[in-house]
């Protein structure tokens, strides 16, 4: 027995009751209370078979284990750099953890200075508080020039498209490298600054229409549109 | 029986509430009720300085709530005082039991209140905005959390008094805050003089404005995620 | 984050948002946002937003000005406005933004003092200017200037009782302005002379200048930053508030 209130990408408040009954579970975002499914957060409903879980549509970043951000150095020790990933705590890149070999002792801005930006991989989080991350890898490395945009972190997953797909297609249509953080950073250069501008505009756009349908046929017009 | 303003013993002032006035914030809100205007601000989570503060079980939730100068006939000077003090204090204890913040432990959420324009009801009016500003900025939160001050003046218990029947002889002044869906009260103060009864009754008509508050606080939730998509 | 990308634009006469180097967001302008106010108003510029309430009491004149009232202006930075502001009294920021403004409304004389006067050498109205940043959005300087000269525009008497003021009673008498000096902030950033810099922009600032102007005179300077400035930049500097004079009028 189990009645679902809600359906398929409605908008949903705290404590708003999706579910009576025994029947469905609760996934991110929602939890039990009794008889009851309730939401916790601010967003859309999710509905996979018998689990409900709400995506949030607001709120900072939450870091994931593997998850690729763009990081900004904001302080280092002895053992390694203190870098802001935009969450609610900062993450370590030990020296181990640096993408070529570094001697102990060795003067640390000669490889990453302060406010320097770097994409990196989450590689270890004990329960949100100590975030480790690393720059060993394909993809990983220090920033230099382009520009960086900042964008709300729920709508990554648009920006990216399903198997990269929109990324891909800003890529080709803007001529622009583009690096999508999962913390809401994007890295964006371009041979010149209107293509960056064209880019930026694009992903701006990406954001605030993200939930209409045939989104990537929309945007695919639009940056052709532009190049006239 | 008949108010100063017209209004029933039932019924509120006007109410009116937005999501996402402050950009720079985390999370944000407006909430207006007659003539009492408040906004609210979340920043957070965040990391929390000086460390000995910090709590490695779970994040913890500032509040800071006061006056704007301007806001009170008598201007206040800026700065705390003891009733900011207090009131500050109530409001985190208002917000608190609904809030889940086991997720973000050593981490603080502060939410700062001010008020534009008091006209009565304001620490009230600061809650109802901060439980938006917390939903906005997307802290886990089991349930939403208004708050209106209910009164008994000139012997009859009504709902939402305004300045004018806040001034009369003997008013007895209740602020009560309740949660939406399971109807628990967060805050609760009286000052004056009622009987088990009235005080039972004033519970009841505040349960009642807060359902309406409730709406109000849904949909300026919702009509800013849909606001959003169409910019 | 983004030093390098702004100066690299502002070297080709570009700015992030797409504005000429001299050129302001949309300005907004409220009155009478609290009406508890003797006089209130808002100033939204792009994305900052700045609230002022006047509020009128009676105090004891200087003794070396018997006949004349005198503004007090207080700013708070809420900390709502910017993560990084902090509770507490006012930060070496939030006092030299308070008296910049100050400075422009009391050097312009757009306020008559001598008609603050109740009774001479005993009684005079005190005119008590509060500054409150709810949305630092950059350039707060030429935001709160407007927001106060349209507060102080709207303001009117309270009725004066004896030795008490009842707040409950406005008078018909309106605050009269004989001017409004209207303030542009000029910024220096990658060699060029910008106005209106955003957050984005902010942390590229080499200096600035506030420039209160009126009527194309200039009644108050105050340079900030922390590089310095050559005296031709400042003649650039201040022929462009003096050029801005007249678009910013049309906000008071």
């Amino acid at each position: 027995m189990g009645k679902l209130l809600v359906k398929e990408k409605d908008i949903v408040v705290p404590g708003q009751e999706l579910a009576n009954g025994m029947d469905y579970l609760p996934a991110g975002g929602s939890f039990r209370d009794k008889e009851n499914i309730i939401s916790s957060q601010l967003g859309l409903v999710s509905i996979d078979n018998r689990v409900i879980k709400i995506i949030p549509l607001t709120g900072k970043y939450i870091p994931k284990l593997n998850d690729i951000v763009i990081g900004r150095i904001a302080d280092m020790g002895f053992s390694g750099w203190y870098v802001d990933i935009n969450c609610a705590y900062e993450a370590n890149l030990m020296i181990r953890d640096a993408s070529e070999f570094i001697d102990r002792g060795a003067d640390l801005t000669q490889f990453h200075d302060f406010n320097e930006l770097i994409v990196a991989k989450i590689v270890q989080i004990t329960r949100f508080s100590k975030i480790d991350l690393s720059m060993k890898g394909p993809g990983l490395h220090k920033i230099k020039g382009g520009k960086i945009i900042e964008i709300t972190p729920s709508k990554v997953p648009r920006i990216i498209g399903k198997q990269g797909s929109m990324v891909n297609l800003l890529k080709e249509k803007t001529n622009c490298q583009i690096t999508v953080g999962q913390n809401g950073r994007i890295w964006i250069q371009g041979n010149n600054s209107d293509d960056e501008l064209k880019a930026t505009e694009a992903i701006l756009k990406i954001e605030s229409e993200s939930h209409v349908d045939g989104l990537t046929d929309k945007m695919k017009e639009f940056l052709e549109g532009k190049k006239k | 029986m008949k108010r100063n303003d017209g209004r029933k013993h039932d019924e509120m002032r006007k109410v009116e509430g937005k999501v996402g006035i402050i950009k720079r914030a985390d999370g944000s809100a407006y909430f207006r009720i007659g003539d009492t205007i408040a906004i609210a601000a979340v920043h957070g989570p965040r990391e929390l300085h000086p460390k000995f503060l910090q709590n490695p079980e779970r994040g913890i939730l500032r509040c800071n709530y006061d006056l704007m100068s301007f806001s009170v006939p008598e201007r206040k000077r800026p700065g705390p005082s003891r009733r900011s003090t207090e009131i500050s204090m109530v409001t985190k204890q208002s917000l608190l039991p609904v809030l889940d913040l086991e997720q973000f432990p050593n981490a603080v959420v502060d939410v700062f209140i001010q008020i534009v324009q008091a006209n009565a009801g304001t620490r009230c009016a600061g809650i109802t905005a901060a439980s938006m500003a917390l939903a906005h900025a997307g802290i886990p939160m089991s349930d939403l959390v208004s708050a209106v001050a209910v009164g008994k003046i000139n012997g009859d218990v009504v709902i939402d008094i305004d300045k004018y029947e806040e001034d009369t002889d003997n008013a007895t002044d209740i602020p009560i805050a309740i949660t939406g869906r399971s109807k628990e009260i967060t805050l609760l103060q009286l000052d004056g003089e009622v009987s088990k009864d009235e005080l039972m009754k004033g519970i009841e008509l505040a349960k009642n404005g807060c359902d309406k508050i409730f709406e109000v606080q849904r949909k300026a939730l919702i009509d800013f995620i849909k606001e959003k998509k169409n910019e | 984050m983004n030093n390098d990308y702004v100066i690299s634009l502002v070297e080709k006469d570009k700015r992030v948002d797409g504005r000429k180097l001299d050129e302001y967001r949309e300005i907004k302008i409220e009155h009478n946002i609290s009406k508890n106010a003797e006089g209130s108003a808002k100033c939204i510029m792009g994305d900052t937003e700045v609230l002022v309430g006047v509020k009128m009491e009676v105090g004891t004149p200087y003794s070396d000005r018997p006949e004349e009232g005198t503004i007090i202006i207080n700013v708070e930075l809420s900390p709502m406005a910017n993560p990084n502001f902090e509770l507490g009294p006012p930060s070496p920021q939030a006092t030299e933004l308070a008296r910049i403004v100050d400075r422009g409304i009391r050097e312009s004389k757009c306020i008559d003092f001598k008609k603050l006067c109740i009774v001479k050498g005993e009684k005079v109205w005190l005119l008590l200017i509060d500054i409150y940043v709810v949305n630092d959005g950059g350039n707060l300087i030429d935001a709160a200037v407007l927001a106060a000269l349209n507060a102080l525009k709207e303001t009117i008497f309270p009725k004066l009782e004896g030795d008490k003021i009842n707040y409950d009673e406005h008078t018909k008498e309106k605050l009269k302005l004989d001017k409004m000096p209207v303030t542009c902030t000029l910024y220096k950033v990658g060699g060029k002379i910008l106005v209106d810099v955003d957050t984005r922009e902010e942390d590229s600032i080499d200096s600035r200048l506030s420039v209160a102007v009126n009527d194309g005179k200039i009644n108050a300077l105050q340079k900030g930053g922390e590089k310095s400035l050559s005296s031709k930049e400042i003649e650039e500097m201040i022929d462009i508030a003096i050029k801005k004079e007249k678009e910013l009028r049309k906000y008071v």
